[in-house]
């Protein structure tokens, strides 16, 4: 949907904020794959990396033993060398309280996706009664899908009223917005939408990409246009907003590559956990993989670590 | 048309059924035996490696779940590739200063080598598979799989016929492989590479890298996804790669490159090359008292 052809709320909306030179955001996010990390830093970075993972388990067919091993490897994701516990587990509402069982008290969090996930296509009653289930059952951070439909109609008011109404449903627990950008089609929505999120949103609570239910997930061109609105709304008022990419970053040097995109537009202020992370079930293996690579110098087989023996 | 500007090729490497350049974009010039240059040869880093080893790890189910019948078909279709250009594979084999008559005896004997193993592709597991005698009411049987992906290093000698030699026993039971060609003579691999291409044998079965000796041997020793290592190597090299082999535990089948090997020998062929990178599994299965 071109700018010039949208709705006339959305129009006013870039008057305000401007819209994404689509083919200046492609060159720019093409730079960060030509960096070169070694050694230290690589370390770090990967380090970094593993403590930002949202472990994240999110299919018809979870049960409480997959749970709680998910929880186990988020605790301890290897058993040799000093690898960091990751950020969160993510789950189903209805496993908060199995996973509460193995991570409670712990640095790991929980997170919960709710409000219909992934479409989000219920009433917002319903939408809420589960936000509230979650928070009751011991979620730390929900993760809720934003309204789609609203916003590609031009109905900002209800899409913000909803985030809204799940912010007060959250009490204590962190919020998570997934704009679902591969729904929203153009880096200009996406721009818009991550705005108006932010507006009703508290600071420190994130802005994510997407559900990883869709054909096109976390993209660094996608990132970089939700990095750049976080960056101008702190510019604007000083709220920080923390971000999170999910789905499709499958590999340690994917991992690494986002992580120089946040050093490069947000600074080292978003460099910790509270303020980016992954939502990914397959990237630690390869963290992990590569980590052990860095302390043995020797390349890992894949049956060294878990899941991932495909290759065998 | 007689002035027409030469066309020269820009030698590359066969990795996970594609032609690449090293990642490193550095090259090697290679020269003919009167020192006259001749190509840049691509010159492959650790990373290459790597790379040529994920490409071997997607195609290796499928190339050992093949029919060995399929198999020993594909091989045969690499010798008659071979066949087609084999006035060029002897101008290749000769670069490095072998006689039109040695560089043409090299590269018949490497397409009946082809042909050799092509043949052993569905008979080899009958002869190196077993039925045991048990004492129990079980039918007990040993038969073979591969071992999965292996790391070929071969010699300065033979550029052809001993990269060939190499290879084929590794492959023939459905195991891929990592091949880093002859140091001095590499152009020979390049063209099996392109062989190798057009022989239906799926990509990724077998990956030709060449490169520095010095640069990739230590990694060969250490990567941990390589299951064996086999081929002609000095004995510095021999010493790191089982260095490295011991802290991986992965099977070695070296040979020693600074003895004469005559590759042209019978005994360089066989079901025992075969045997040499197979693993066995033995059932035991219930039967009737």
């Amino acid at each position: 949907m071109p700018a010039a052809k949208a709705p006339t709320s959305l129009r006013r909306l870039f008057d305000e904020i401007g819209t994404v030179d689509q083919v200046g955001i492609e060159e720019r996010v093409a730079k960060f794959t030509t960096r070169s990390l070694k050694k230290n830093s690589k370390v770090f970075g990967l380090r970094l990396a593993v403590s930002m993972v949202d472990l994240t388990t999110l299919e018809g067919k979870d049960t409480p033993g997959k749970v709680a091993s998910l929880c186990q490897k988020a605790l301890r994701p290897h058993d040799v060398g000093d690898i960091p516990p990751t950020a969160a587990v993510c789950v189903y509402p209805a496993m908060v309280k199995h996973a509460r069982k193995h991570v409670g008290g712990t640095q790991v969090k929980i997170a919960s996706v709710a409000t219909a996930f992934p479409s989000g296509q219920a009433p917002l009653k319903t939408r809420l009664a589960e936000v509230h289930a979650a928070v009751k059952d011991g979620a730390d951070e929900i993760d809720m899908v934003i309204n789609r439909g609203a916003f590609l109609s031009g109905e900002f008011g209800r899409m913000q009223d909803e985030i809204a109404a799940v912010v007060e449903a959250c009490g204590q627990a962190t919020l998570k917005v997934i704009l679902e950008v591969s729904e929203l089609e153009t880096y200009d929505n996406i721009r818009a939408a991550s705005f108006l999120a932010m507006r009703v949103i508290r600071p420190g609570d994130f802005i994510k990409t997407s559900t990883g239910k869709t054909s096109s997930n976390a993209t660094l061109g996608n990132n970089q246009v939700m990095l750049e609105a976080i960056r101008d709304h702190f510019l604007a008022t000083g709220i920080p907003i923390a971000m999170k990419p999910a789905g499709g970053i499958r590999t340690a040097k994917q991992a690494l590559h986002f992580l120089i995109a946040v050093k490069e537009t947000l600074g080292d202020e978003w460099l910790n956990n509270r303020r980016y992370r992954f939502g990914a079930s397959a990237l630690l293996n390869d963290l992990v993989r590569q980590l052990e690579k860095e302390r043995t110098g020797a390349y890992q087989a894949p049956w060294n670590f878990s899941e991932a023996t495909e290759g065998y | 048309m007689s002035h027409r500007l030469p066309i020269s090729k820009t030698p590359k490497c066969y990795v996970g059924g594609a032609f690449i350049r090293s990642e490193s974009g550095r090259v090697t010039e290679l020269n003919d035996a009167s020192g006259t240059f001749f190509a840049n040869i691509p010159q492959c880093t650790r990373k290459d490696l790597r790379n040529a080893v994920e490409a071997a790890a997607k195609a290796g189910p499928g190339w050992a779940k093949r029919s060995a019948f399929n198999r020993g078909q594909i091989l045969y279709r690499l010798a008659e590739m071979m066949e087609a250009r084999s006035i060029e594979l002897a101008k290749a084999v000769a670069l490095g200063g072998a006689s039109q008559a040695q560089a043409a005896r090299e590269v018949a004997a490497s397409i009946e080598r082809v042909v050799h193993y092509a043949g052993w592709a569905d008979k080899y597991e009958q002869i190196l598979g077993s039925v045991n005698p048990v004492a129990s009411a079980h039918f007990n049987f040993t038969v073979t799989e591969p071992m999965g992906i292996i790391g070929v290093i071969a010699p300065d000698d033979s550029p052809l016929l001993a990269l060939v030699s190499l290879i084929l026993p590794a492959i023939t039971s459905g195991n891929c492989i990592v091949v880093l060609a002859s140091n001095t003579q590499p152009y020979p691999s390049i063209l099996l590479g392109e062989m190798l291409a057009t022989s239906d044998l799926p990509g990724g079965v077998v990956n030709l890298l060449t490169g520095l000796r010095s640069e990739m041997v230590p990694t060969f020793a250490t990567h941990e996804h390589l299951r064996a290592l086999s081929g002609a190597v000095n004995a510095e090299d021999r010493k790191t790669l089982k260095l490295g082999a011991a802290e991986s535990v992965k099977r070695v089948r070296l040979l020693k490159a600074e003895q004469p090997i005559d590759w042209f020998a019978d005994t360089m062929q066989g079901a025992e090359e075969i045997r040499a990178l197979i693993e066995f599994k033995t059932t035991w299965h219930p039967v009737g008292a």
